[in-house]
């Protein structure tokens, strides 16, 4: 079980409010997402959630039992951290044992689970060294290990593969979500990557400035986002926004995605020209400057597109597609 | 022929190095020479480097004359006792300042250190006044005391810095892991501190072993430890050079040879945190 409830939880740093009194439910056995730019909250949310910070009002609740007030320690939630935070001291099977010990389990018990993590996250051959002969993946996996063994109600993923490799964190992905299908434990994962929230979440948070912004899964905030800057944070490469007016449209911010933009070379909306075009085998991302609008186009064409720099092409933006928001930024349907 | 100069590079840097290491020690290794001199020898004009005639006469004669085992053992509770005591304040101190420091922590440490900026002669006399009051004068444990608070300061900020480098997140891991504040200390903490605490207390010891200026001026005979064994050799009666030399040598060999013995220990807890 790992329902987690917040209830008017808000964050002060001395004057400062940091997260803004906010409601949220996370169901048990749910992969949710805090998501958003730096500093906008999330991982202070995930502290709170943790027990690692105090909050300033409001109520945390763990599987309906008020834990606002519980030490981290009796909250039954396993973090992982960014920096992976091994004990630099201990072996690999120390690392694993530490959260076993101070619960008192006894030898064989722990054996067997260290044994059974490490066959699971591929370090068996590791477990007799120390943190600092290992590579980052293999720390980060030690670091997972730790997590499993104490069997929590609910994992907190503290930005866990920021200081991996591009090519690694592909995989480390893969291996978080497999084991939130095997496991079937409530997760909670914070990232400012949105390529991350987008193909590991159920649920999405997106978080601006402490607030919360939006609420749902990847394919609702892609396709519903309920103000621009969810528009503009969500999807990648990022949604076009320009100004109503230069859309000859009613409406004060006209939204339409990369892939929803039609291209042609004798006819549409707009007329551009190519600024750069990447090409990157299987999509050709195109930068197109259009007269009258401030920013540039980005328009994702399929892999073969002939298109080069100084090439003029047409533009019609999927009518089915568009998104408008009003002044304040919000959605109009 | 790049290789060829890289050489000669390397060739030069450790003359060099050879040479200022030699600078430095040369004064211990004169005295060292000396102290098996006769005092005629010691004297001469021009000196003598090795080729002399080798006695051990001016031990025999500074052991007959004092006893060396008593000075050694002042110096031996002054040292250890004032580094204990230090560690004890200090440790606490130097923990709640790194872990959970306050909006004062940097002014508190900066006032501490202002403390070293002071000559010690300027506070002689109200400290010799107290001890006079307090009949310490003279005592072991009061050098402790003075010793202790002597070299407070610096024993703090090693330490400081030491707990710095440990990162939060680890401590808050094992918070998470289960572990209450006892068990934080026991398992986390202390193990990652140990080297960082022991650095800290041999520096401290020799500090604390070669501090002159409190030994000589706050005992007489009952707690004077092996700095005022060398001092009592150079006043009375003239100079005696190769049995001054014995004395010191005598003096400085027991934290010389611990030195030697932990300066791999040494080295790392002086330049902690200099490199990552």
């Amino acid at each position: 079980m790992g329902r987690i409830t917040l209830d008017k939880v808000a964050k002060r740093f001395g004057d400062v409010e940091v997260i803004p009194p906010l409601d949220l439910t996370i169901e048990d056995g749910e992969f949710v997402v805090f998501v958003g730019p730096s500093g906008c909250g999330k991982s202070t949310l995930l502290r709170l959630i943790a027990g690692l910070e105090d909050v300033s009002a409001g109520q945390i609740r763990i599987n309906g039992n008020d834990a606002t007030m519980t030490p981290p320690a009796k909250r039954g939630l396993a973090m992982v951290f960014q920096s992976y935070a091994l004990y630099p001291h201990m072996s690999v099977r120390k690392n694993i044992a530490f959260p076993l010990k101070m619960a008192g389990v006894d030898q064989a018990t722990q054996d067997a689970k260290i044994e059974a993590a490490a066959k699971a996250l591929n370090l068996t051959a590791y477990l007799d060294r120390r943190p600092g002969q290992l590579s980052g993946g293999q720390r980060q996996r030690v670091a997972i290990g730790r997590a499993i063994v104490r069997e929590p109600d609910a994992f907190l993923f503290d930005e866990p593969l920021s200081n991996l490799d591009a090519a690694l964190r592909v995989n480390m992905r893969l291996e978080i979500s497999e084991l939130h299908n095997t496991l079937k434990t409530t997760m909670i994962y914070v990232t400012h990557d949105q390529v991350e929230a987008m193909t590991m979440a159920d649920k999405i948070v997106v978080l601006q400035a402490g607030n919360i912004e939006q609420v749902g899964s990847p394919l609702e905030l892609y396709h519903k986002p309920r103000n621009a800057f969810v528009a503009g944070f969500i999807g990648s490469p990022k949604m076009n926004l320009v100004p109503g007016s230069t859309a000859n449209d009613s409406s004060h911010t006209f939204g339409i995605r990369p892939e929803h933009l039609d291209i042609s070379d004798s006819e549409g909306l707009w007329h551009g020209v190519v600024g750069v075009s990447e090409h990157l085998g299987s999509d050709t991302f195109l930068r197109v400057t259009v007269p009258g609008m401030e920013e540039h186009l980005t328009v994702r064409a399929n892999g073969d597109i002939p298109l080069r720099h100084g090439d003029k092409v047409y533009l019609t933006p999927q009518a089915d597609k568009v998104h408008r928001f009003d002044s304040k930024g919000l959605r109009i349907e | 022929m790049a290789r060829a100069v890289t050489n000669n590079r390397k060739a030069l840097n450790t003359a060099i190095a050879w040479a200022i290491g030699l600078l430095i020690f040369f004064p211990i290794l004169w005295t060292i020479l000396t102290s098996f001199k006769t005092e005629a020898q010691a004297i001469s004009d021009p000196p003598v480097f090795l080729f002399f005639d080798w006695t051990l006469e001016n031990y025999a004669v500074v052991q007959e004359r004092s006893n060396y085992a008593r000075f050694l053992w002042n110096s031996i509770i002054i040292a250890g006792g004032s580094t204990i005591l230090g560690l004890i304040i200090a440790v606490p101190a130097a923990w709640s300042m790194a872990f959970v420091p306050s909006k004062r922590t940097k002014d508190i440490l900066l006032w501490m250190l202002s403390t070293k900026m002071l000559p010690a002669v300027g506070v002689l006399y109200p400290i010799y006044l107290l001890f006079i009051e307090l009949g310490l004068l003279d005592t072991r444990i009061g050098l402790v005391v003075v010793l202790m608070l002597i070299n407070l300061p610096i024993i703090v900020w090693m330490l400081y810095t030491y707990f710095k480098e440990i990162p939060g997140e680890i401590l808050e891991a094992a918070r998470m892991d289960g572990a209450s504040l006892k068990d934080e200390i026991l398992y986390v903490l202390t193990p990652m501190a140990v080297p960082g605490i022991a650095s800290t207390l041999l520096l401290n010891f020799i500090l604390a072993w070669n501090e002159a200026f409190w030994t000589l001026n706050l005992t007489a005979a009952q707690a004077a430890p092996l700095t005022a064994f060398i001092a009592s050799y150079s006043s009375p009666e003239g100079l005696f050079y190769a049995k001054l030399s014995a004395a010191s040598t005598m003096a400085i060999a027991p934290i010389l040879i611990m030195g030697w013995f932990s300066q791999k220990q040494l080295v790392r807890g002086l330049t902690f945190g200099a490199v990552k």
